[in-house]
C-alpha cells in the first residue's frame, strides 16, 4: 500500500522535528517544574495514611504569582507543617470544573477545595451528590452542611492601599486596574477609592482615581497585554501608582509601570519582587492562610461548616511590610544584593508619617470608626 | 458504485484516520520526550472519554456544540466562504435563546422552546447575513468581515450580560432558562447518569442529515455547491451567485445560533460568560478533518469531545500536562491541511488527480 523507503524518511524527519520541538520547550519546562511542585508523586506513609486533599483551581490560574499561587502556597505550607498529601487540578475550560470537583470526591479526598467564586454551582451541585466529604469554596458563599465558604474583606485591604498611593503620589493621580469587571473586584475598587478619598479628605489633599478593568470574562484575569495597555493608558492620564486586583493580568500592569519609572501596588500574594524598585507594596489577600486554616482543621477535627470572613481584625487582609524586605521577597529575587537594595530603597521613600497613617487607618477600621464602603 | 468509487471513498477516509495515527505518534514521541508514559496516558484519554456510559455520554455533550458549528462552517465552505465568525454567531445565537428562554412567560413548552431555538437561529442567521451581503455586494473579504463580527459580538454580550441581564450574584450570567424553554437532559430521565448531554445531540444528528440533504438532493444545495466550484461559471449557468452567498452565509449562522442555543438551553441552562472555550474555532478543524461533509463532521466533533474529555482525565489522572491535548489536535489538523504527506505516504495507484 505505501512505499516503504518514503515512510522511513518521513518518520526521520517528524523524529527529529519532534525532538527540535521539545527541546525549545525544555527550558519554559523546568520554569513551570519550580511553579508547579504539585505535579510530583509523591510516595504516602507507610504507616499512616496521610490527609488527602484535593484543590480545584481557576481555570489558567496557576502560575499567576497572585490568587491560585496563594493557595497553592497555602498547601505546601499544610504538606510541610502536617503532612498532608494534595493533588491540584486546573480545569481548561469552564464546563470541567463540576466534573474536576466530582472527581476528586470520588477519589475519597478528605477535603475537596474550589478555588473562585465561579466554582460556586458546580461545587454547590458537587457537595449535594457527596454528603459524607467536606467541601471548602475561597470567594463564594455555599449554603450546604458540607461546606466550608471562606471570603475576605478585599475592601478593607484596598482602602489601605489606596490611602497608601493618596499619600505617596506625586501627580495626585492614582489608578486601578481590575480583572473581570464583577461584584466581587468591584468591592476592590470601591475601598480603594474610598481609601484615596479618605486621605483626600483628611490631608486635605485632591488626589483622584482612573479605573480599568480588563473584561467581562475569566479570561480578564489572565491577559497581561490588555492590563499594559490599561495602565500605559492610566499613565498618560498622569497616574503615577496604579493598583491592580486582576490576577496575571497584573504582570502587564507591573511591565508598564516599570517602562514608564512608575509605580504599582500587587494584590492577593506578595508582588514586591517581582518588578524589584516598582511595586510599592501588595495588597495581602490571604487565601493562603484560609487554605492552610482550613486543612488543620480538618485534621485536628475541628472542621465547620459555613461562613469564615478574613479582615483586618485576623489578619486575612493588609499590606505587606512597608519598612524593611522580607525574607520572601529576598528568596523571591533569589537573594540578589542589588534587586534586594533596589526594594529597600523604594521602602525607604515611604516616610515614618506615611506608615504611622496606614497604622492608625488599620486601628480604626478594626474599631469600627471607619466603615468601607464595599460597592 | 464503482470499484474506483469505493476506492477514492476509501481514501478520502484514509487521509483523516492517517492524520490521527501520526499526531498520536507526534504526541507519544513528545510524553517520552518529557519522561511521561504515553500508554498510561493515552489509556487515560481513552478511560476518560469512554471510560464507562456517563463518561461516553459527556463526551456526546462536549460534541454537540461542535456538530453544529463544524456543519456551520462546512456549509459556507461548500460555497466557497470561509466563515471564521462562527464564534460570534454562536454568541449572539446563545444571547438570543437565553432572552427569549428566560424571560417570556406563560408559553406552553410546545411553542416555548421551538420558538427559543428560532430566536437563537434567526439572530446566528441575521448576525451572518451581514458579512454576507458586504461579501456579496461590496465584495469585502468574509475572513476579515466575520473575524470583525466576532469582536463586535463578544464586547455586545460581554456588556449585556455583565451589566444589563445579569442575574443576581457573583457570576456574569442570564436568568436561568424556564422549565417550558429547556432541552432535556439524560441526567434528568436516567439515575445512573448525571451527565447535562441533552436532546440537543439529537438535534445535532437531524441538522446532519438535513444539511446533506440540502447539499446534494436539492437545487438549492446544487447551487451553492456550483457556486463554491466556480463563482463565474454558475454565473453563466444563470445561477444568481450573490444571493446563493448571502443564502450560504445565512445557513452557516444559523447553524452557529443553534450550536449557541444548545449549550443555553440543554447544558447550561443560562448563558454564562465565557461558557464557550472556542467551539466556533474548533469547528472550523472539525469541518476540514471532516472534509466538509456531514458524516465527517459528525465524526470529527465526536472526535474533538473525546480528545476534550480525554484530557480532562488525562490531567486528573496522569502527570502528562494538559496542554498535550491541545498539541494533539494542532498536530491532527496539521496533517489533515497538509494532506499532500499523507498522500506521499499513502500514494494513489491511479495517475488521473484532476478529479473533483
Amino acid at each position: 500500500m505505501f512505499k516503504s523507503k518514503k515512510l522511513v524518511l518521513f518518520l526521520c524527519l517528524l523524529l527529529i522535528g519532534t525532538m527540535f520541538l521539545t527541546a525549545c520547550g525544555g527550558g519554559a519546562e523546568d520554569q513551570d517544574q519550580t511553579q508547579q511542585p504539585a505535579q510530583d508523586n509523591q510516595e504516602p506513609a507507610k504507616d499512616e495514611k496521610p490527609l488527602q486533599v484535593g484543590i480545584v483551581l481557576s481555570t489558567g490560574g496557576k502560575g499567576d504569582k497572585s490568587f491560585n499561587d496563594a493557595a497553592i502556597a497555602g498547601l505546601e505550607k499544610a504538606k510541610e507543617e502536617l503532612g498532608i498529601e494534595y493533588k491540584d487540578i486546573e480545569p481548561r475550560e469552564m464546563a470541567q470544573d463540576e466534573e474536576s470537583l466530582r472527581f476528586l470526591a470520588e477519589q475519597g479526598m478528605d477535603l475537596v477545595i474550589g478555588v473562585g467564586f465561579l466554582m460556586e454551582e458546580p461545587l454547590r451541585t458537587v457537595a449535594q451528590e457527596f454528603p459524607d466529604t467536606k467541601f471548602a469554596i475561597i470567594d463564594a458563599v455555599v449554603d450546604e452542611k458540607n461546606v466550608a465558604s471562606l471570603t475576605f474583606k478585599e475592601h478593607e485591604g484596598s482602602f489601605l492601599a489606596g490611602a497608601l498611593a493618596a499619600l505617596m503620589t506625586e501627580s495626585n493621580t492614582v489608578g486601578f486596574v481590575g480583572g473581570m469587571k464583577i461584584p466581587l473586584i468591584e468591592k476592590f475598587e470601591a475601598g480603594y477609592k474610598h481609601g484615596v478619598e479618605y486621605i483626600n479628605e483628611t490631608e486635605g489633599k485632591n488626589v483622584n482615581v482612573v479605573s480599568a478593568y480588563a473584561g467581562t470574562t475569566g479570561a480578564a484575569f489572565n491577559d497581561p497585554a490588555t492590563g499594559k495597555e490599561l495602565t500605559l493608558s492610566h499613565i498618560s492620564q498622569g497616574a503615577d501608582i496604579v493598583y491592580h486586583a486582576s490576577g496575571g493580568t497584573g504582570q502587564g500592569v507591573f511591565e508598564a509601570a516599570s517602562e514608564k519609572g512608575k509605580f504599582a501596588i500587587g494584590v492577593d500574594s506578595n508582588q514586591n519582587w517581582m518588578y524589584p524598585g516598582t511595586i510599592i507594596a501588595s495588597m495581602l489577600k490571604r487565601v493562603d492562610v484560609a487554605v492552610f486554616d482550613t486543612v488543620k482543621a480538618v485534621k485536628e477535627d475541628t472542621y465547620k461548616a459555613g461562613l469564615t470572613v478574613f479582615g483586618i481584625d485576623n489578619e486575612g487582609v493588609g499590606l505587606t511590610d512597608l519598612a524593611n524586605v522580607t525574607e520572601l521577597e529576598k528568596s523571591g529575587v533569589e537573594n540578589d544584593e542589588a534587586k534586594i537594595a533596589t526594594m529597600q530603597e523604594l521602602k525607604d521613600k515611604i516616610t515614618d508619617e506615611v506608615k504611622a497613617k496606614i497604622k492608625e487607618i488599620e486601628d480604626k477600621i478594626n474599631s469600627g470608626e471607619i466603615v468601607v464602603r464595599e460597592e | 458504485m464503482r470499484k474506483e468509487d469505493i476506492q477514492d471513498n476509501i481514501r478520502e477516509l484514509l487521509i483523516p484516520i492517517g492524520a490521527i495515527i501520526l499526531g498520536l505518534l507526534v504526541g507519544a514521541v513528545i510524553m517520552l520526550a518529557i519522561g511521561a508514559n504515553p500508554i498510561e496516558a493515552y489509556k487515560a484519554l481513552f478511560i476518560g472519554a469512554f471510560g464507562d456510559m456517563n463518561k461516553f455520554a459527556n463526551t456526546l455533550a462536549r460534541s454537540t456544540p461542535l456538530i453544529f458549528t463544524g456543519l456551520a462552517v462546512a456549509f459556507a465552505f461548500r460555497c466557497g466562504l470561509f466563515n471564521i465568525g462562527v464564534e460570534g454567531q454562536l454568541y449572539v445565537g446563545a444571547l438570543a435563546a437565553a432572552f427569549v428562554g428566560g424571560n417570556l412567560t406563560g408559553l406552553p413548552k410546545i411553542i416555548h422552546l421551538p420558538l427559543t431555538i428560532l430566536a437563537g437561529m434567526a439572530a446566528g442567521g441575521l448576525w451572518a447575513a451581514i458579512p454576507g451581503f458586504l461579501k456579496a455586494k461590496r465584495g469585502v473579504h468574509e475572513v476579515i468581515n466575520t473575524i470583525m463580527m466576532n469582536f463586535i459580538a463578544y464586547a455586545l454580550i460581554g456588556y449585556l450580560v455583565a451589566d444589563v441581564l445579569k442575574a443576581p450574584g457573583q457570576t456574569p450570567r442570564t436568568v436561568p432558562i424556564l422549565p417550558s424553554a429547556t432541552l432535556i437532559r439524560l441526567g434528568e430521565l436516567v439515575n445512573w447518569s448525571n451527565s447535562r448531554l441533552s436532546i440537543g445531540f439529537l438535534i445535532g444528528l437531524i441538522a446532519c442529515a438535513i444539511i446533506y440533504f440540502v447539499l446534494w438532493k436539492t437545487t438549492i444545495g446544487y447551487e451553492v455547491r456550483s457556486v463554491g466550484l466556480s463563482p463565474l461559471a454558475a454565473e453563466y449557468g444563470g445561477i444568481n451567485s450573490n444571493r446563493k452567498i448571502i443564502l450560504a452565509m445565512v445557513i452557516s449562522g444559523a447553524l452557529g445560533g443553534l450550536a449557541g442555543a444548545e449549550r443555553v438551553l440543554g447544558f447550561d441552562r443560562a448563558l454564562i460568560l465565557g461558557f464557550s472555550p472556542g467551539f466556533g474555532f474548533e469547528g472550523i478543524a472539525v469541518a476540514l478533518l471532516g472534509r466538509n461533509h456531514p458524516v465527517g463532521v459528525l465524526l470529527g466533533a465526536l472526535l474533538f469531545g473525546a480528545l476534550s474529555n480525554g484530557g480532562a482525565w488525562m490531567n486528573f489522572t496522569t502527570s502528562v500536562p494538559v496542554d498535550l491535548i491541545v498539541v494533539l489536535q494542532a498536530v491532527i489538523i496539521f496533517f489533515v491541511a497538509a494532506d499532500q504527506i499523507i498522500r506521499v505516504i499513502f500514494p494513489k495507484k491511479r495517475k488521473d488527480w484532476g478529479a473533483v
